[in-house]
């Protein structure tokens, strides 16, 4: 059980700063999740919570004690690494018992703790094998278990997912999802620059951007609420829809976003109208690309299989409700509907 | 492939064999083909003059008559004669304690420069495997003593550590920490220590760098973990770090200890004729030029070749039995 807090973390590399002043409080058993594309600091964030590199200025608390100058194995955490980091010369079982059996614990009970941890894994067929031997699944399950091994109060993952295939991650995924629930005093921060996996693992998301905090919330918050257009075009997938100047003045913002799943096709009456450029069929539901005149097509949300053809002329409307605004910086000014709209 | 899951399964199968053994057949024979100029320079290069020693080492051949050796079998090996007295006189190279002398000299040299060698080579390994300023230009004025021929190195030891003028004997003289000034190179008692200083000053860049190449296969992140996991920088060393390069120490050992068996030049140039450090190789040069026992030398050269092979194979053995019990 840990409660982290963050107070206006510097970090910089020589003369060119990676962290620009990071504050957030992360609650005892929360599951929270960095986010954001390359280069925006949050491994280098986790890596500081690690204690693999040092604080430059501000403060890092476990539970209101300030641990800046603590090593890492002293701070109570483990991490699972992007590349597994494993022993290569050690098989599944001394590389999870090999932190415990050098701190001098007790051998029965190193060897209990490890067997606990591979049996949940999965991992108990393998425990004499080396991880050369092993697939990529197995292998990240392994640096997993050395983790769990360590009985942390602070799980910590950097991007645990990226170097294993597409259905490997959604399985492991759902690994990390039960993990979480069957350690819940356990508080977990995970890197990711996947927002499929902030969405579905997280209690909380914190998007990152440039070495600063960009939104703090749970996935749902930054879905429907999101801060700025870096947020609103972050989360989600297909990427929200913007358009600015002509498209967006009557709705007394600079620019507006409207999700997919947000605009219908009204051949009626539509807003706007536009031709089909490109269909994508995924068979539950169809992402139709539809060109209005602005910088780049709109894409439109249709359940089933569509039945527009590329070249077609078809008009849309934004649901009532659903259409975000931003200023000129880009932040957000709430959601409105149209001055005088029909 | 749709093909093959049409046709009668047995006969697919053989026919996939059949395929299957005309590419390896194909394999085989190119990869022959390709072998075929490197085996040819080889056996001109490295067997030839190897079976000529071996031949040669048979014979009575002197320098000046070649041409008119006579084959007499193991006799420059090994012969003996029973006297009427009843004495025995055993001849040859097993007999010859000269032999034995340079033997032994080489095998002490072998053992002692090799182990200095590793060991610092392995310090100045892992310091220069570390993140520090101007560690570019250190990898690199690290090699000087390793580019520089033998010859002039050893030319430039041998003035440094002479007994009139060199600056060795000045250094520990003023520094109070020897009496007289000592023939380093002609003293029986130092002249060993003096070859095995200079051969340790030139050859350890050359050990270091192989365990750097070794140390920089170590991915980076296993060191991460073991921070994570709390483990003391010692025993990081003792059971990742030394375990992970364990391949690539065990190639530059077998590297350093097929020169040093064979060592010549830079005991030919810093301490010649000296009973102390004259070694398999310098023996055998004097005898095959110097004295005109072109066959005696040529058989104290096939026994070197035997030794050396005979450790070379013994060490692989052990250390993969070793390499492959620890896995």
């Amino acid at each position: 059980m840990a409660e982290l807090q963050l107070r206006d973390i510097r970090k910089s590399f020589g003369a060119y700063e990676v962290i620009k002043g990071v504050s957030m409080d992360i609650k005892a058993g929360e599951f929270m999740v960095f986010v954001g594309p390359s280069g925006c600091g949050k491994s280098t964030l986790l890596r500081l919570i690690a204690g693999l590199e040092e604080i430059t200025s501000g403060t890092l608390s476990f539970d209101g004690r300030v641990v800046n100058h603590l090593v890492p194995s002293k701070r109570g955490i483990a991490m699972v690494f992007q590349s597994y980091a494993l022993y290569p010369h050690m098989t599944v079982f001394e590389n999870m018992a090999f932190g415990m059996q050098l701190a001098g614990k007790d051998k029965q009970r190193c060897r209990k703790r490890v067997e606990a941890a591979a049996e949940m894994l999965q991992l108990t067929p393998y425990l004499k094998r080396l991880p050369r031997q092993l697939s990529g699944g197995q292998r990240q399950r392994v640096a997993i278990g050395r983790a769990i091994v360590r009985d942390p109060t602070v799980f910590l993952f950097d991007e645990p997912l990226s170097n294993l295939d597409a259905a490997l991650r959604v399985a492991t995924r759902i690994e990390i999802a039960r993990l979480h629930r069957s350690m819940h005093n356990t508080t977990m921060i995970y890197v990711t620059h996947d927002q499929v996996e902030a969405m579905t693992l997280a209690d909380r998301i914190c998007v990152l951007r440039d070495g600063r905090v960009e939104q703090i919330g749970t996935p749902l918050e930054l879905y429907e609420h999101p801060n700025s257009t870096f947020v609103a075009g972050f989360i989600g997938s297909p990427k929200m829809n913007f358009l600015s100047e002509t498209f967006a003045m009557p709705f007394d913002a600079d620019t507006i976003g409207i999700r997919a799943e947000h605009l219908v096709i009204d051949q009626e009456g539509g807003l706007w109208v536009g031709n089909v450029v490109h269909s994508e069929m995924l068979g539950s539901d169809s992402y139709i690309h539809l060109d209005i005149g602005a910088a780049e097509p709109l894409i439109v949300r249709e359940g089933g299989t569509s039945s527009h053809k590329p070249g077609e002329t078809v008009r849309i409307s934004p649901v009532a409700g659903q259409i975000h605004r931003f200023d000129a910086a880009g932040r957000s000014i709430g959601r409105t509907e149209m001055r005088g709209a029909a | 492939m749709t093909d093959l899951t049409v046709a009668d399964p047995a006969t697919a199968l053989a026919s996939r064999r059949h395929i299957n053994s005309d590419l390896r057949a194909q394999r085989v024979r190119s990869a022959w083909v390709f072998l075929a100029p490197t085996l040819l320079v080889l056996a001109l290069v490295a067997g030839w003059p190897l079976v000529r020693t071996i031949y040669f080492s048979l014979t009575n051949a002197s320098l000046t008559n070649l041409a008119g050796a006579e084959f007499i079998g193991f006799d420059n090996y090994l012969t003996w004669i029973t006297l009427k007295s009843g004495r025995t006189i055993y001849r040859g190279l097993l007999a010859d304690p000269a032999w034995w002398n340079a033997v032994w000299n080489t095998l002490k040299f072998t053992l002692i420069s090799v182990s200095v060698e590793t060991v610092l080579g392995l310090v100045v390994a892992l310091v220069l495997n570390a993140h520090f300023p101007g560690r570019g230009l250190v990898r690199a004025a690290i090699l000087i003593p390793w580019a520089i021929p033998t010859i002039v190195s050893a030319k430039m030891w041998a003035w440094m550590l002479n007994d009139q003028f060199g600056i060795l004997n000045d250094i520990l003289l003023g520094l109070g920490l020897i009496g007289q000034k000592v023939a380093w190179t002609a003293n029986p008692d130092t002249a060993m220590v003096a070859v095995l200083i200079v051969d340790v000053w030139k050859t350890t860049p050359f050990m270091a760098l192989l365990i750097l190449a070794g140390l920089q296969m170590v991915p980076g992140d296993i060191y991460e973990a073991a921070k994570i996991d709390g483990i003391h920088p010692v025993k990081v060393f003792w059971r990742l770090t030394l375990p992970l390069i364990r391949p690539a120490l065990m190639v530059a050992v077998i590297f350093r200890m097929l020169d040093a068996l064979r060592i010549f030049d830079l005991i030919y140039v810093l301490t010649p004729n000296n009973a102390q450090t004259k070694t398999m190789s310098v023996l055998a040069r004097e005898n095959l030029f110097d004295f005109d026992k072109f066959a005696y030398g040529a058989a104290a050269s096939t026994m070197l070749f035997l030794i050396i092979a005979g450790i070379t194979v013994l060490y692989m053995w052990f250390g993969r039995v070793n390499f492959e019990g620890e896995r």
